[in-house]
């Protein structure tokens, strides 16, 4: 059985239709790329994985791990093993990141029935991901994401990836901001977390991070539609031809 | 269900602590007089001094309130208060001096219960002494024996005008004259009975001095009164916390605080607020009029004042310190939170007049509902106040579309070496916030409740540990059902 199948979904914002009928089907052990040029619906498809209120799916359907997942708040999504790695991490004044990654963490945990990890616990399993993403142990005590740099942010986002241990990692355009060594930080710690029971979704502009992040599968989203899909192979000629070479083509939407 | 319904609904909880305790009173009738003030005065067996005191503050008031002259500019609004139609004085009957917890009402005690008020072992165990005010009358106060072996003297207002008229003498109305206002000119005539502080010269008080406070009889405005001094070097902290029932009128508070401190002395004195604040159509709810100061005597003293409120219909409070010793240092820490249709004009004073003093305002409200937040603050340094310095950060967090936040910051500058610095800003609760939290497995509810808690941080952290605790549990409370 698939980890996640969305069948035909269309969603919009604001009453404006952005995904106009996505075909997708992603398996345990898979990395699939979602690219396509700016506007092109690759957020909101990020956003109403993990189920942000202000989309709204008007047609279709997404199972997840079995279930319904348009039948899920987002707390029950993130709960059900989804994670998404955001493109703008926000900042939580006065909640240290430690603080706030416990109570997620504890918070999944509760819901599948398994103890809450105390802080002595806690501390030691947090600091080894962050020594992964090569984070300084003062992130620890400071606010989340509240002064971090772009990149630091982005690291943290990876972090909090490492410590809840997701089923599905949505990274959406985890490249943007980064330079090329702490492109290359977040990629190891990607790529230390696929195994063959874990899917990803990669949401990126640009071919540059699948250098590093090497997919099983890449699709072109244009406008609001899966236009081509492909082995990585694919995310090269796009570097190469630019995205209007695949709106010529006909739609091909499932691998 | 969206954020905006579900923060309404935690909005929409209502009181938790509304019950009325059965408990024969001692009660005046309806009205204010001179015959009235003396009446209570002679009820409490006061001497002379406090009779006379009692009898000049009711004579201004009176020429006050035949004037007109409630404050009128505070940014809340209400009803006319008809203050002939309340009754001053209530009191559980009691005829003899109690010892022990056991000869108190057991009803009283079934209240104390109800609230959760430990005043037995855990009270005990937890390092606290409790001076317990019920509706005006200390009933019962332990740890005495301990404090009193350091000379620390903790006790109802009522003991403290019997036992230490020189002290009361001394130090009443040093800091809030009973001219001061129309709320506190009315304290002063019929105050009740509240809590005196006494440390002694070099004494570091060993505990957290606490005090609960609750209105119980209706109709009956409740008018304490705490004195507080540190003599020179000492160390003392406060604790004042307050839970009432639910009572459909309204139901006036007008309470004095006054803080003393001498050469190189502390006191810090923290509040969590939780009176009824009506329910969710702005019913009832109390009226919250306090005059709290502190007088910085000495030189290096320092004053320190920490508000946690959330509860009252309406909150008119300006925790203020007298900057008169050279060095000396004041601080205002402040959580307020409006919901429903409560409304808050709070915000503190600091009056520079010694050298190289110091103050910290760190004021932060939270508007739900239909609430009015205003922060009214003035800073101001005097001309022989050289070297002073003031920092002032004022936040205010807005939730949902139909409260108000306010700020009236007021800076008055008379001596040119003073720095000042200010820091304002004004925001929404972010949808964005609540998602990412929501995204990582975290409640919607405890999403608002952990971003809350992280706006109020640097106030606090300056409450005593368990009192912090409890100041975070009443911020969720307050606020469930309301965030959008």
């Amino acid at each position: 059985m698939s980890l996640v199948e969305i069948k035909n979904l269309h969603a919009s914002v604001n009453s404006n239709e952005i995904l106009k009928g996505i075909n997708l089907t992603v398996n345990a052990g898979e990395v699939h790329s979602i690219m396509g040029p700016n506007g092109s619906g690759k957020s909101t498809l990020a956003g109403v994985l993990a189920r942000r209120e202000s989309y709204t799916v008007t047609q279709g359907s997404i199972t997840f791990n079995g279930k319904d997942l348009l039948q899920m708040k987002p707390e029950d999504a993130a709960c059900e093993g989804l994670f998404l790695a955001f493109q703008y991490p926000v900042e939580i004044p006065g909640i240290s990141n430690a603080y706030f990654l416990r109570a997620a963490l504890n918070a999944i945990r509760k819901s599948r029935g398994q103890e809450e990890l105390d802080a002595m616990d806690f501390l030691p399993l947090l600091r080894e991901k962050m020594r992964l993403l090569e984070m300084d142990e003062k992130f620890l005590n400071r606010p989340v994401n509240e002064g971090f740099s772009g990149g630091e942010k982005k690291r943290n986002e990876i972090v909090q990836m490492a410590v809840l241990e997701p089923k599905l990692c949505v990274l959406d355009e985890t490249d943007s901001g980064l330079d090329i060594d702490a492109l290359k930080i977040v990629a190891k710690g990607v790529n230390a977390m696929r195994n063959k029971d874990r899917a990803m979704i990669v949401v990126t502009h640009y071919q540059r991070l699948l250098d590093y992040i090497v997919p099983d599968y890449v699709h072109v989203l244009v406008n609001g539609k899966i236009v081509k899909s492909g082995g990585p192979e694919l995310a090269l000629e796009l570097e190469e031809k630019g995205y209007s070479w695949t709106e010529a083509e006909p739609a091909g939407a499932r691998r | 269900m969206s954020t905006t319904d579900q923060i309404k609904d935690i909005a929409k909880q209502e009181y938790k602590w509304g019950f009325i305790t059965d408990v024969d009173e001692d009660r005046l009738p309806p009205g204010l007089n001179e015959d009235v003030v003396r009446a209570i005065s002679a009820k409490k067996e006061e001497p002379e001094f406090m009779t006379e005191w009692r009898l000049k503050s009711y004579r201004f008031w009176a020429t006050q309130e035949t004037s007109h002259a409630e404050p009128e500019w505070a940014n809340v609004k209400y009803p006319p208060i008809d203050y002939q139609g309340l009754s001053y004085y209530s009191a559980p009957k009691q005829k003899k001096q109690l010892s022990s917890l056991e000869e108190v009402d057991p009803e009283i005690l079934k209240t104390y219960a109800k609230l959760g008020i430990p005043l037995h072992e855990q009270k005990l165990l937890a390092g606290v002494a409790v001076d317990a005010v019920f509706d005006s009358v200390s009933v019962a106060t332990t740890f005495k024996a301990k404090l009193s072996e350091l000379g620390i003297i903790f006790c109802s207002f009522s003991e403290a005008v019997k036992n230490h008229p020189d002290l009361v003498k001394k130090y009443l109305g040093t800091v809030v004259p009973y001219t001061d206002n129309f709320f506190a000119a009315l304290n002063s005539a019929v105050f009740s009975d509240g809590s005196f502080v006494y440390v002694p010269k070099g004494v570091r008080c060993p505990m957290e001095l606490s005090t609960y406070f609750r209105i119980n009889a209706q109709n009956t405005g409740q008018f304490e009164r705490t004195l507080i001094i540190a003599d020179e070097g000492a160390y003392v902290s406060y604790l004042e916390g307050c839970t009432a029932p639910v009572r459909d009128e309204n139901q006036l508070h007008a309470a004095v605080v006054e803080l003393i401190a001498h050469d190189n002395a502390t006191i810090k004195y923290s509040t969590v607020q939780n009176w009824y604040p009506g329910d969710k159509e702005g019913k009832g709810g109390i009226y919250n009029f306090v005059t709290k100061r502190g007088k910085c005597l000495g030189k290096n003293s320092k004053i320190s004042w920490t508000q946690v409120e959330t509860g009252s219909a309406i909150t008119w409070k300006y925790p203020s310190c007298i900057l008169q010793g050279d060095n000396s240092v004041g601080e205002f820490y402040s959580v307020a939170l409006t919901n429903n249709y409560q409304q808050a004009d709070t915000g503190t004073k600091m009056i520079h007049i010694g050298k190289n003093t110091t103050s910290t305002i760190v004021s932060k409200g939270i508007s739900a509902g239909h609430g009015q937040n205003t922060y009214r603050g003035m800073v101001k340094i005097l001309k022989g106040a050289t070297g002073a310095r003031n920092y002032t950060q004022c936040d205010s967090l807005l939730i949902g579309d139909k409260c108000g936040a306010h700020t009236f910051p007021y800076i008055e500058v008379k001596n040119s070496t003073a720095r000042m610095e200010h820091e304002a800003s004004t925001s929404k609760i972010g949808e964005d916030q609540i998602f990412y939290l929501q995204q990582r497995g975290i409640s919607k509810e405890e999403a608002v409740a952990m971003i809350i808690n992280g706006f109020c941080k640097t106030v606090f952290r300056e409450l005593p540990m368990e009192f912090a605790v409890e100041a975070q549990k009443l911020l969720s409370i307050s606020l469930e059902g309301s965030v959008g």
